[in-house]
């Protein structure tokens, strides 16, 4: 169709994805507790569902936020004319203090330095489209969230290069990995702009060490380019204390507004996963660069957010007695179920990556694997959504350069559900992979090499890479 | 450091348009507070009819309660993202742009992809449509908004289409072909036309004539046409309005080619007063444009609690109908005002029938036929006599002296407070001599050939 532009005509919107293909078999087929106790059941989703009662009981207490009204006055009209691309002062304010208190009071936020854009989706492009050219380069941790082809390359011409992570080290970024990334991008012909990372990681459901992110901002000083933090899931770490923001270590490090890699660390956020609210639209970009803000607030005409919802989030928002409550709560809540995810994993003899946040965890599927080999990992999936009936996310799909690993949310099903994906893999694996050999030598000897794959995997695992924080830091 | 589009000028944000905003903003009209401030004319919101909105909400709380027969829908809402839409809200949209067009068309939901405004529609259509360097064609005037809207993340390219007074700014053969010539020999691919009807500034709807001759102009030379119809409710008098869509249906094309050629941008921001909520949307036939413009659209989606809100209240076809009615004449009667006003300050108006704003003639009060003249007019129009209206040239217009003033964005009290405002203006300024020619002989010739030119073509 040479009558449309390229964008239309091309692949590069990333759909095709198996990431996005488990969706749709989970449309054609999605399980329901008393109409389809046989569909799919979603865990390829990274929604958190767990805290929508402490939201609704506060919109029962306090129907103005809802109505139109301020202090029982109507504001219809001054709503519905809203549009300035600054966003509402009282929202902002109220979002500022928000992402403050999430990080412990640790960082305080500029409300004439945020902007706001119709969800993380819109920020992340926008950013992109005010740091980088087409043809450009931005470098990215793998494995990354599938989306991120889309948002970050499609529309702006721009490129990403795979900073290569990997299991020997909890997929941690090194140094290392960093220099070989921007190597490959300058044998590429690829001039690098900035790096973008996601902190709390997705898919790994893991918050960035002090040290990464010290090598972070020595190697973005280093080079003279950018840092986009993505801390979208920065309210579900566990625990306040493991969640360290970069704009802590920038300030631990006494970069102000004299260095110049102040100017060049831009963070993006979204209320779309620690408040459960992705269809009210809500991201933001927090940047120290004055024409950055300027920029991209110009942007945010093709995607503001709506008057209607930041008048209703702004009252949320400054009950600070419901943030406070709602922060700890839904912590409690989200540790609680990744534990049950966990535990039932562990009874199908499944490990995942220790995960101290997201709504999801990163899991060690690959001594299920026929060989080591992405096409290995495909049957398998395939296997998963049709047999077992799960939908999971496939670690290629993210990018990851080792077979075996798939992203499986934890936050988006209730309890029940939960357990019964947990029994339906159980069944899976005893049926695959520990049928009592009857005839076959091979088959034997193939189970016992996977499953004295698997232990020396647990021991391994045990004793390596504790992530929890060392305390005192 | 930045890119290219954050460092450099495209988002043409510092023509006069914005600039008079500005000056707006540090001294804004208020009846009590601020009597001598300036008067906001140019913005053309609709504040005509909120009255009725609000009404209808505070009988039916369950719309912005987020209920469905008493029962919350919060926990659906918060979590529906779907970038094919809120399939009510969807269904009661087409009803509603059905309806606009007295249900001479109808519309497919499923052909229709939800952005977050008109703006966000706009720049995504192009997006689909042009690739960086192509071209598209535009009437001037033209809406300021489009340099930034149409251009700057698309790199597209906008090229002219000459109309002018002459013949009450309609869009001739000549015209189109000229534009097309210019465009070629600049080596720009044109990709298509993209014109407002409704017009904005002109505030004038499309005859036939001129539909088809956009649409013979896009058969011969297969490309596009984007009928930006976010005025459509808004027409007040006859004509009445023809959309894109009706034409194409009256000449039997739905099996051409050009058919899946034909888009439609719309939007709540004008008809409805509704620019917070952010609501605008793409219609179109093609189905390749449909699906690339849904997977687009995740990057300007409408939150699905204003999705909800008005699917229930565009639901509500009595309200809907009594509404679009009121309005109208409302914008009338405003309009009317507005160009009585203008009538006894000696100065006249292109005769219109819709839109929120007049296009205003203010050539004889320049001291000469140039731009710099209009801009010296604006400046002394915005700093010493408190109206910010906005002046052709940020609206593309090839001659000098025309100026949009915005007439449903203030009370009928404002309203005569700017008349009385412009009757001063007039009085205050010193006409030049015309070679051989009277003050007052000079403003009659004026008026004959006004009432000679700006006569519609009868509606058919």
């Amino acid at each position: 169709m040479h009558m449309l532009s390229r964008n239309a005509t091309f692949n590069s919107h990333g759909q095709d994805s198996s990431y996005f293909l488990g969706w749709q078999e989970y449309e054609k087929n999605p399980y329901h507790e008393v109409h389809n106790t046989n569909g799919i059941i979603q865990m390829g989703l990274a929604e958190n569902q767990l805290c929508f009662d402490l939201l609704e009981s506060w919109l029962a207490k306090n129907p103005d936020a809802a109505a139109f009204k301020k202090n029982g006055e109507s504001i219809f009209a001054e709503l519905a004319l809203f549009q300035d691309y600054h966003g509402l002062p009282a929202f902002k304010k109220a979002l500022v203090d928000f992402m403050a208190e999430i990080r412990g009071n640790k960082v305080t936020f500029d409300p004439n330095h945020l902007v706001l854009t119709a969800g993380a989706t819109s920020a992340n492009e926008t950013l992109i489209f005010c740091l980088a050219d087409p043809g450009e380069a931005v470098l990215i941790p793998t494995p990354y969230y599938p989306g991120f082809d889309r948002d970050l390359k499609w529309r702006t011409g721009v490129e990403i290069v795979p900073i290569h992570c990997t299991s020997s080290n909890g997929f941690q970024i090194t140094e290392p990995a960093l220099q070989e990334a921007y190597q490959e991008a300058e044998k590429r012909n690829l001039r690098v702009k900035g790096v973008l990372v996601t902190n709390p990681s997705n898919p790994l459901g893991t918050t960035m060490t002090r040290n990464e992110l010290n090598l972070l901002l020595s190697f973005v000083e280093d080079k003279g380019i950018h840092l986009i933090s993505d801390e979208i899931y920065s309210g579900t770490a566990f625990s306040s204390a493991s969640f360290i923001s970069v704009m802590e270590v920038l300030k631990d490090r006494k970069c102000d507004e004299n260095s110049e890699v102040w100017q060049r660390v831009h963070v993006v956020y979204s209320l779309s996963k620690d408040l459960g609210l992705p269809g009210f639209r809500v991201g933001a970009i927090y940047s120290n660069d004055d024409m950055v803000v300027a920029a991209a607030t110009k942007m945010s005409s093709f995607g503001l957010v709506s008057s209607q919802t930041q008048h209703l989030l702004s009252a949320m928002l400054s009950d600070k007695k419901l943030t406070k409550n709602y922060i700890a709560e839904n912590q409690k809540r989200l540790k609680q179920r990744q534990k049950k995810l966990v535990s039932g994993l562990q009874k199908a003899g499944i490990s995942c990556l220790k995960g101290n946040a997201g709504l999801f965890c990163w899991v060690d599927m690959s001594h299920l694997l026929r060989s080591n080999t992405f096409e290995a990992e495909m049957e398998l999936w395939k296997k998963i959504v049709y047999e077992v009936r799960l939908n999971i996310s496939p670690g290629s799909s993210c990018h990851c350069t080792e077979p075996g690993w798939f992203r499986v949310c934890f936050a988006n099903l209730s309890e029940e559900t939960l357990d019964l994906a947990m029994q339906r893999l159980k069944a899976f694996v005893g049926e695959y992979y520990n049928v009592p050999d009857v005839t076959g030598r091979s088959q034997s000897s193939q189970l016992s090499h996977s499953r004295r794959r698997s232990l020396t995997k647990w021991v391994f695992r045990l004793s390596f890479d504790d992530r929890s924080p060392i305390p005192g830091r | 450091m930045l890119s290219k589009k954050a460092s450099c000028d495209s988002h043409g944000q510092d023509s006069s348009y914005f600039l008079g905003w500005q000056e707006y903003e540090k001294n804004p009209y208020d009846q009590v507070q601020n009597p001598n401030g300036i008067i906001q004319m140019g913005l053309a919101e609709n504040q005509l009819s909120f009255d009725l909105i609000e009404s209808w909400l505070a009988s039916n709380p369950d719309a912005l309660e987020l209920k469905r027969n008493g029962e919350s829908v919060f926990k659906e809402l918060a979590l529906f993202q779907d970038y094919n839409g809120f399939p009510a809200f969807k269904n009661e949209m087409v009803d509603f742009m059905a309806s606009m067009r007295g249900n001479k068309v109808k519309f497919d939901p499923n052909k229709l992809v939800l952005t977050a405004g008109s703006t966000s529609a706009n720049e995504t259509l192009m997006f689909c449509l042009a690739d960086r360097g192509d071209a598209f064609l535009l009437p001037i005037p033209y809406y300021p908004g489009f340099d930034r809207d149409l251009k700057w993340r698309t790199e597209a390219e906008i090229v002219p289409i000459k109309c002018t007074s002459a013949n009450g700014y309609k869009i001739t053969e000549t015209a189109l072909e000229e534009a097309y010539q210019q465009a070629q020999k600049f080596n720009l691919k044109v990709k298509g036309v993209l014109v407002t009807n409704p017009s904005n500034p002109l505030g004038t709807t499309m005859t036939r004539l001129e539909l088809n001759h956009l649409i013979d102009f896009a058969i011969e030379k297969e490309i596009h046409i984007i009928s930006d119809e976010i005025y459509s409710g808004t027409v007040f008098n006859s004509p009445s309005f023809v959309s894109i869509a009706e034409a194409l249906t009256e000449r039997n094309l739905e099996d051409a080619e050009v058919w899946n050629r034909c888009h439609i941008v719309y939007s709540l921001s004008k008809d409805l007063g509704l620019p917070g909520f952010r609501v605008g949307m793409i219609y179109s036939n093609n189905q390749a444009v449909v699906s690339a413009a849904t997977k687009m659209s995740s990057f300007g989606l409408v939150s699905a609690q204003t999705q909800y809100t008005l699917s229930q209240m565009l639901k509500d076809k009595k309200f809907t109908a009594n509404y679009m009615e009121e309005n109208q004449k409302r914008l009338e009667r405003r309009k009317e005002m507005l160009v009585c006003g203008l009538k006894g300050a000696g100065i006249r108006c292109l005769e219109s029938n819709a839109g929120l704003f007049c296009w205003v003639d203010m050539r004889h009060l320049l001291q000469s036929n140039t731009f710099e003249a209009e801009k010296k007019l604006w400046k002394k129009v915005v700093c010493e006599f408190g109206l910010n209206i906005s002046p052709g040239s940020s609206c593309h217009c090839s001659e000098p002296g025309w100026f949009r003033m915005c007439f449903a964005n203030m009370s009928e009290e404002t309203l005569m407070v700017a008349m009385q405002r412009i009757k001063a203006l007039v009085e205050s300024t010193i006409v030049p001599q015309q070679t051989g020619l009277s003050k007052s002989r000079w403003l009659k010739n004026k008026w004959v050939f006004q009432l000679a030119s700006y006569e519609q073509e009868p509606d058919r």
